[in-house]
């Protein structure tokens, strides 16, 4: 048989579990992005798109009164925030789209959750003149409308799904059915490191830039390398970019921060490595929030970014042979530290990154005073006003918001 | 690769054996267990039986069932909503062998990783059922699915679609045992007006690479197009046009149907 084991593995994790019909498919991403990536001429335009479109490199911050809260730590922010469209998902789309370009196809889709992947991805169709189709739970559009009003502008077509739990997972299913449908013409910019090989690699190489910038700014600022590096998981696209420089760097603690929900005991989470266990989900083998008899849980967080049953197979392995660590933080914590970081650095951020700044604070409160933190600020927070004027109780009626 | 058992071991492999000395195509039935209600969905897996179906394929409810279209995701979504379990599939497949057929159980990966591939494996056979039909799985991830299958003699049916090259169709075609499931269509399950052409060249290029029985799934529902695709196939797998009527009509219906479908398979000799 001249199939090879192990394609696509970190250690037991990844793989394709695909239907038969998307192989050659993933066989032709895999082999025009490998070509990609060690061609001048691909690599020196998605360089010159970072340097003039995206605004990379992005910068880092240091947040002082914020790292009061943090046992006084420092606290320097990987400001991905300040990106083009307001995410780091932007690295990984352009160079997915490009890759579209390469491979003759002329449409794209994408699932999104909060609406950041799809709002990157329909940016990056209207840039290159491609289709974009981008499939969201409907649930998800109710709760992000500002970025389905958004992805509309830019000429993409919104669907909104209504089968399963209406949200990101049954987005990834539905847009796989219309992969396998339109497969010849149409590729998949599937938005973080998971999904069948080779997507997790690829993904993860397009953000590794946040790492290697991040890696190289804070030497040259503090003159050593932090003690941890500490970014959201939800997918993980965000934190194995910026994980994947340090990850030779033995005395960096590489710490990914979960959707806690309300809490990993109440069973409303999107804890994946605490609450859930091995499994298989949207191509990949992982861990999975699932019940006994493997269907998969729903997952639970204020966050709609991170409100996903499985993470990406690298983080698995990492988080197996103990290189990473991950704990979670609930929606409280997430949304005192957004609070926190508004008011002390006048920085709104996502209420996915709030997680990893609400890790910081526990993290640095661990490691005291001579710690040095570096943080990945991976969205800004612009979408989540409304969300968070509402928690906050920030809204004298609720209307005029938008 | 281990070696490939016997050829003919299981009872739906010597039923697709019969079915090619009458000359004609097989008749596939699918059916999700709990769907709905578990024992009206075993009611109406007899009744593809006394309709005149070789073999049963009983699906196992998932809840992201990625290669399915709307009308059997709605079907497995009520079954899952009314709390069927794994177990229950088990059941199923026990009533078909005792009602005379045999069963294929079609299921996403995770249940069988979740139970266990080897206990999968012994519940399966143990129940009198044939073998597994495997949409998301791929030959090259199945390792511990071949050995299982051959600890236990096993059929296993891995899927070949219009897309797939001459290298993928050899590799998937070796690894399957009892027969090849053959795509009709890039895409999911659900009717269509039209079988279409690729599933016929499908067919003709995996014969290239196989003695296998051939069959055709997916957009076939109607007698004629169950005659169409028998004219080349070695079974016609029909599913999202049981599973309406079995919603439209319950158990007589799926009967009704089948009758339909069973002359088709026989009117489209080669």
């Amino acid at each position: 048989m001249t199939a090879q084991p192990g394609i696509g593995r970190f250690g037991d994790f990844g793989g394709r579990y695909v239907p038969e019909a998307l192989i050659p498919a993933l066989e032709q991403l895999d082999e025009v992005r490998r070509k990609a990536m060690v061609d001048p001429e691909f690599v020196g335009e998605l360089d010159r798109l970072h340097r003039t479109y995206t605004g990379r490199p992005s910068i880092i911050t240091e947040v002082p009164r914020f790292a009061e809260h943090c046992g006084g730590a420092r606290v320097i922010l990987k400001r991905e925030d300040l990106n083009h469209t307001g995410s780091h998902k932007i690295n990984n789309v352009l160079g997915q789209a490009l890759l579209t370009k390469r491979m003759g196809k002329r449409r794209v889709i994408a699932e999104t959750g909060a609406g950041q992947h799809g709002v990157a991805t329909a940016t990056a169709a209207a840039l290159l003149g491609l289709e974009c189709v981008v499939y969201m739970g409907k649930v998800d559009t109710e709760r992000q409308a500002l970025n389905v009003a958004r992805m509309r502008l830019l000429g993409a077509e919104v669907v909104a799904v209504t089968n399963g739990s209406q949200t990101l997972k049954d987005a990834v299913n539905e847009a796989l059915r219309d992969w396998v449908a339109n497969v010849d013409d149409t590729h998949y910019v599937l938005g973080t490191v998971t999904g069948p090989y080779p997507f997790p690699e690829m993904v993860r190489d397009f953000h590794r830039v946040i790492g290697v910038e991040a890696r190289a700014q804070v030497l040259d600022l503090v003159g050593r390398l932090p003690d941890a590096v500490i970014a959201c998981v939800g997918g993980g696209s965000n934190a194995m970019g910026i994980f994947h420089r340090f990850l030779d760097d033995a005395s960096v603690r590489l710490v990914g921060v979960e959707a806690g929900g309300d809490g990993v005991e109440s069973g409303r989470h999107a804890a994946r490595f605490s609450g859930g266990s091995r499994g298989v989900l949207h191509g990949a083998a992982t861990y999975v929030l699932q019940d006994d008899d493997g269907q998969t849980i729903e997952s639970h967080s204020v966050s709609a970014g991170l409100d996903y049953p499985s993470v990406g197979p690298e983080h698995a392995h990492l988080f197996e042979i103990g290189r990473a660590e991950y704990r979670s933080a609930t929606d409280d914590e997430a949304m005192e530290a957004f609070r926190l970081l508004s008011r002390t650095e006048g920085i709104l951020p996502a209420i996915e990154s709030a997680h990893a700044l609400a890790g910081a604070m526990e993290l640095g409160r661990e490691l005291g005073p001579d710690a040095v933190l570096l943080v990945s600020l991976s969205g800004r927070g612009d979408k989540d006003v409304h969300t968070a004027a509402r928690w906050f109780g920030l809204l004298d009626d609720q209307a005029g918001m938008p | 690769m281990t070696a490939a058992a016997a050829p003919g071991r299981t009872l739906g492999s010597q039923i697709l054996a019969g079915c090619r000395e009458e000359g004609r195509a097989a008749l596939i039935g699918y059916l999700p267990v709990g769907y709905p209600t578990v024992p009206e969905s075993i009611a109406a897996m007899e009744a593809l039986i006394e309709g005149g179906i070789d073999i049963v394929e009983v699906g196992v409810p998932y809840s992201d069932p990625l290669m399915d279209g709307p009308l059997i995701q709605r079907a497995t979504e009520r079954a899952l909503d009314q709390g069927c379990q794994v177990d229950d599939v088990f059941t199923a497949v026990r009533a078909v062998a005792d009602a005379g057929s045999t069963a294929y159980v079609m299921t996403y990966w995770n249940l069988v990783l979740r139970r266990g591939v080897e206990r999968f494996a012994a519940d399966l056979a143990g129940a009198g059922g044939s073998g597994l039909i495997t949409p998301d799985l791929i030959p090259d991830e199945a390792g511990e699915w071949i050995e299982a299958s051959d600890r236990h003699g096993l059929d296993r049916v891995f899927l070949i679609a219009p897309s797939s090259t001459r290298e993928r169709l050899t590799v998937a075609t070796a690894a399957c045992r009892g027969f090849v499931y053959a795509a009709s269509t890039m895409g999911v399950t659900g009717t269509r007006d039209s079988v279409g052409s690729a599933a016929a060249q499908v067919v003709e290029h995996a014969r290239e690479v196989t003695d296998l029985p051939l069959c055709v799934g997916l957009g076939v529902s109607t007698r004629a197009q169950a005659a169409e695709v028998a004219g080349y196939a070695d079974g016609v797998i029909v599913g999202s046009a049981l599973v309406r009527a079995l919603g439209e009509g319950g158990p007589a219906a799926v009967r009704a149907l089948t009758a339909e479908l069973a002359a088709g398979v026989r009117e489209g000799r080669r």
